[in-house]
């Protein structure tokens, strides 16, 4: 049986998306092929010299590009990256990221709407990084996003799903993937949220700061796979009180 | 003209296709924006520079 994640016209064996910052150039492939990744983000920066070793140059060949957005504080200024970043070269994806607030690093659902729009009117295949809030998911959903992106925690944080059940609110209501970007700091967290409904992980920092890389990309590899597959098993059912023998209540040595 | 924020001079007529060689940009790996708006790729060889013009060149990096 292939289950496969859908993201536009575009359709992917792995649920695990990787963020490319904060690695070497020399360990992103390792960190790839451990985690069996197909997409991976990426951001677009000022190239001030030619001649500079360039992240394209390391990927695999088959791996789906997903530009970001990041450093646009408002919609005209993602709609500009995103553009750019197309000409590049890559495909039709992009992460719209808007963010004006530098402590928290939490993103405009605003803004992020109206860029959403304004891309997807220009054939992006687009995928918001939001925070998740049910009108703004069905606003994103209308304005023609292909996914959406809620955060699971602060960006860079580690501190895992603190937003839980909020992102179940838009798992059961919004008909497009939610996958859960930011926040997540262990395989752990990764498979709660796999094991609730959510179509995919995208994480970075996790894997960024782990003492092992490679090994730690095959850790979430392993941790959303086995999410995957409890939720497309469904979950027994909890007892909230007493309990239920496994073994059956017959044939005991005494009857 | 200003390239990514830095002023540069332009020394003689070049088109950006020439601007972009003589700095070793490998044209594959980078877009460019001149005074605001894109350039497509096609059109390098066929847009000359001048001292008042605006350039932004960019490339991937790493990011999440």
């Amino acid at each position: 049986m292939h289950d496969l994640l859908t993201i536009g016209k575009h359709d992917f064996r792995s649920r695990f998306i990787l963020g490319s910052g904060k690695f070497s150039l020399g360990m992103i492939k390792a960190v790839i092929e451990h985690g069996g990744v197909e997409m991976v983000t990426l951001a677009l920066r000022r190239a001030n010299i030619g001649g500079e070793a360039n992240i394209l140059d390391y990927l695999p060949q088959n791996i789906v590009v997903l530009p970001n957005t990041s450093g646009a504080r408002n919609a005209g200024e993602a709609v500009r990256i995103a553009r750019l970043a197309r000409e590049i070269g890559c495909g039709d994806f992009v992460k719209v990221e808007v963010i004006r607030d530098s402590k928290y690093l939490l993103p405009d659902n605003y803004e992020t709407i109206k860029a959403t729009e304004m891309l997807a009117k220009e054939g992006f295949i687009v995928m918001p990084y939001m925070y998740p809030d049910l009108n703004v998911a069905r606003a994103l959903a209308e304005a023609g996003a292909a996914a959406v992106m809620p955060l699971g925690a602060p960006i860079g944080s580690n501190k895992g799903l603190c937003t839980k059940d909020f992102i179940k609110i838009l798992v059961d209501e919004i008909n497009l993937p939610v996958i859960v970007d930011a926040g997540i700091g262990r395989p752990s967290q990764a498979c709660e949220a796999m094991e609730m409904g959510v179509a995919a992980i995208m994480c970075n920092t996790a894997i960024a700061t782990a003492n092992n890389v490679a090994l730690m990309s095959k850790a979430f590899n392993l941790a959303i796979e086995a999410g995957r597959a409890a939720f497309l098993a469904g979950p027994g059912r909890v007892l909230h009180s007493l309990a239920e023998a496994s073994s059956p209540l017959t044939g005991f040595l005494e009857d | 003209m200003k390239v990514n924020g830095k002023v540069v001079a332009l020394g003689k007529k070049l088109t950006l296709q020439d601007y972009l060689n003589a700095q070793a940009f490998d044209l594959r790996l980078i877009a460019v924006e001149l005074n605001g708006k894109l350039v497509p790729k096609s059109a390098y060889a066929s847009v000359f520079l001048s001292d008042e013009d605006v350039l932004e060149i960019v490339r991937f990096v790493g990011g999440g």
